[in-house]
């Protein structure tokens, strides 16, 4: 028997993508970058404006820290809303679940790290799904609502102290003195924000692996057409709760980091807010889309903290009272910036590239093509 | 008895605080499918705007004929406020739910944070009529009269919605649209000023419970809204989304059940047992007490 082979399919060029000319290098971008972002501390660059202070300064780090997180917070994020569709008010609630268990675990029951913050993973997890299988029940707006109270049960429980395990309104300093010792101290910055880096970098790898799998064509198919999917033979509940679940773990693996970062659980990150600014990170960044979650995120907060600072700057103190004092709110200019792009940019600062190359060439002078008399 | 009494008043003056929010909440929702987030911020501008008038506006204050004209005020200012946000944000998003959504989740941010930079994050204390302050004897229980104020406007703003919406052509439109608003589009009626006016009735209910709410509560914050516009979330899921008279049967039972369990088992539970409620209603009847199926 003879196998004959098919005909390779003849793509006509204008149909196939044009190559750009970094098209040999791209792939490696991430790992450039992830290079980059690894010998970062090494550095003792100031970039006055930028932050306060050299880039290997601990405060510096900090901060950058804490937008790694929340930038692998954001790509947990999107794998429900970007990429499955679904619409969570509640994903607080597993950050939160990560950052208080760890801390409760380590300070009220004395647990080593390593085992509190396997403990607090795999509850986190398990919460979700849980919650996730009582909720998946209700679609759309009910699903967002329902997640939203269950979020809510989550900052009562905190804010009300019971036993005084959370410490309540002052939340609960971490005890380090139980810590591996390079995890503790205003030197040791260094290593948080490595922890950090590794972090996001799980996050995107996840993330990206799901979404390029089977499962993360059925998740993309349940964002466009449900009913579809259901047609296909699937169903969707499941594989809505396998999405759930996994972002769950995910965002409570993230408030492990967290609370080693931050030194500490304070109620404000179980408040229905940190959801919505999850959701205006991912808008903003560019939903569905690999990095934009991640630089929504980044960004995010490092606009929040750095808008503080400039709130409070002499630049704007000079401006009469009514642009400065809403200016030095950081989540009124957020909050700003997030519906206009949603009228002006709805695909997020990702789609901005795209867009910016073609308007350059749309301006860009015609190359010269003489007449086609001339040519005669 | 006279404690399961007072709880009882007090309950039902929670109660018509979450149904003064839920009721704009529902009808919204019901007609426009917008999930409005915003609808705290209409809250806050009505607690804010009575708090203004009562100190500056000539002729109103604090007490007897000036304190309604302040809460007259705040209502107006949350009306044009909410008539504001649907004609310039919402209307161009129409039928693109996630994007409506995603606008009334910045203007609840932004709109907050633009409260605060004006008048601070402290709660500020609320101007009220000296009666309001004391309390009425009602079958041996002390009920202050904040809770019974609630409940006669809630009262009030129920009767005259469903007098509204059963009477009255635009009510008969709104009645329609929530039932199959393609229908109505097609038998030639512009369902969207329907929608500004479901935005506008919920504006002023929202702010009617902001004023109010400060009356109750004594002190006006900017993140007052925010906190319960979840229970009126709550509030409308129960009773299913687009029906006045469910969102007031579920604002009751929720109001009652938080005073109760509150009181009776430990500070907090009740607040749980509200969110366990849901879980349980929504297993049963995911539609609400008396709701269309709620999707998409």
């Amino acid at each position: 028997m003879t196998v004959i082979d098919a005909p390779r399919a003849q793509v006509p060029d204008e149909l196939s993508p044009q190559r750009g000319r970094w098209h040999r290098v791209r792939p490696f971008l991430p790992l450039v970058a992830l290079l980059v972002l690894a010998i970062l501390p090494y550095s003792t660059i100031s970039l006055p404006g930028i932050f306060e202070g050299p880039v290997n300064s601990p405060g510096t780090l900090q901060l950058l820290a804490i937008c790694l997180i929340f930038g692998g917070l954001a790509a947990g994020y999107d794998l429900l809303f970007g990429r499955t569709g679904m619409l969570s008010f509640g994903h607080a609630l597993y950050f939160a679940a990560g950052v208080y268990g760890t801390d409760i675990l380590v300070t009220r029951a004395g647990l080593p790290l390593w085992q509190a913050a396997l403990l607090t993973v795999t509850g986190g997890t398990i919460l979700a799904a849980l919650l996730g299988a009582v909720a998946l029940r209700t679609v759309g707006i009910a699903f967002a609502m329902v997640t939203l109270a269950f979020a809510q049960v989550g900052a009562i429980l905190v804010a009300r102290d019971f036993d005084g395990l959370t410490g309540g309104e002052e939340g609960l300093p971490l005890d380090v003195s139980g810590l591996p010792a390079g995890l503790v101290g205003v030197t040791n910055t260094v290593n948080l924000y490595w922890l950090a880096l590794a972090y996001l970098t799980l996050v995107v790898f996840v993330v990206h692996r799901v979404s390029g799998s089977p499962t993360g064509r059925v998740l993309a198919g349940l964002r466009d057409d449900e009913r579809r999917i259901g047609v296909l033979g699937l169903d969707p509940y499941r594989y809505k709760l396998v999405a759930f679940t996994l972002a769950g773990g995910l965002a409570s693996a993230g408030g492990v980091v967290y609370v080693l970062i931050v030194g500490g659980a304070s109620p404000h990150i179980t408040s229905s807010e940190l959801t919505l600014s999850l959701l205006v990170m991912v808008v903003l960044g560019g939903p569905g889309t690999r990095w934009g979650p991640v630089l929504g995120g980044v960004l995010y907060m490092y606009l929040d903290h750095r808008l503080t600072a400039f709130g409070t700057s002499d630049a704007v103190d000079n401006l009469p009272a009514v642009l400065s004092r809403p200016l030095s709110q950081p989540l009124f200019v957020l909050g700003t910036v997030f519906i206009l792009a949603v009228y002006f940019f709805p695909g997020g600062l990702t789609s901005l590239a795209p867009r910016v190359s073609h308007l350059t060439r749309s301006l860009r002078p015609p190359p010269f093509d003489p007449p086609s008399i001339m040519k005669l | 008895m006279g404690t399961v009494i007072l709880l009882t008043l007090t309950g039902l003056g929670l109660a018509a605080l979450y149904f003064l929010v839920a009721s704009g909440l529902s009808l919204v929702f019901g007609l426009a499918d917008v999930l409005n987030f915003a609808h705290g911020l209409f809250l806050g501008v009505g607690a804010y705007g009575t708090w203004w008038a009562a100190g500056n506006l000539p002729g109103a204050g604090s007490d007897g004929f000036g304190f309604v004209l302040a809460v007259a005020f705040g209502v107006a200012a949350g009306t044009l406020v909410a008539i504001l946000v649907e004609l310039v944000l919402i209307r161009p998003l129409y039928s693109r739910t996630i994007e409506q959504v995603l606008v009334t989740v910045g203007l609840s941010l932004a709109g907050v944070a633009l409260l605060q930079a004006t008048w601070g994050a402290d709660a500020r204390p609320f101007p009220r009529p000296d009666w309001t302050r004391q309390v009425t004897g009602i079958l041996g229980a002390q009920v202050p009269n904040g809770g019974l104020l609630l409940i006669l406007a809630a009262a009030l703003v129920l009767g005259a919605i469903l007098a509204f919406l059963r009477w009255t052509r635009y009510g008969l439109v709104i009645r329609a649209g929530v039932e199959n608003r393609e229908m109505v589009t097609a038998l030639g009626i512009d369902v969207r000023k329907a929608f500004t006016l479901v935005f506008a009735i919920g504006g002023a209910a929202a702010a009617l419970a902001g004023a109010l709410g400060g009356v109750y509560f004594g002190t006006v914050s900017p993140g007052q809204g925010g906190s319960l516009l979840i229970f009126a979330f709550i509030v409308v899921v129960i009773g299913g989304m687009g029906s006045v008279v469910g969102s007031a049967y579920a604002a009751v039972v929720v109001g009652l059940v938080q005073q109760f369990v509150n009181y009776y088992g430990t500070s907090g539970l009740g607040d749980i047992c509200v969110v366990g409620l849901l879980a349980v209603v929504l297993l049963l009847r995911p539609q609400g007490i008396a709701g269309k199926v709620a999707t998409a």
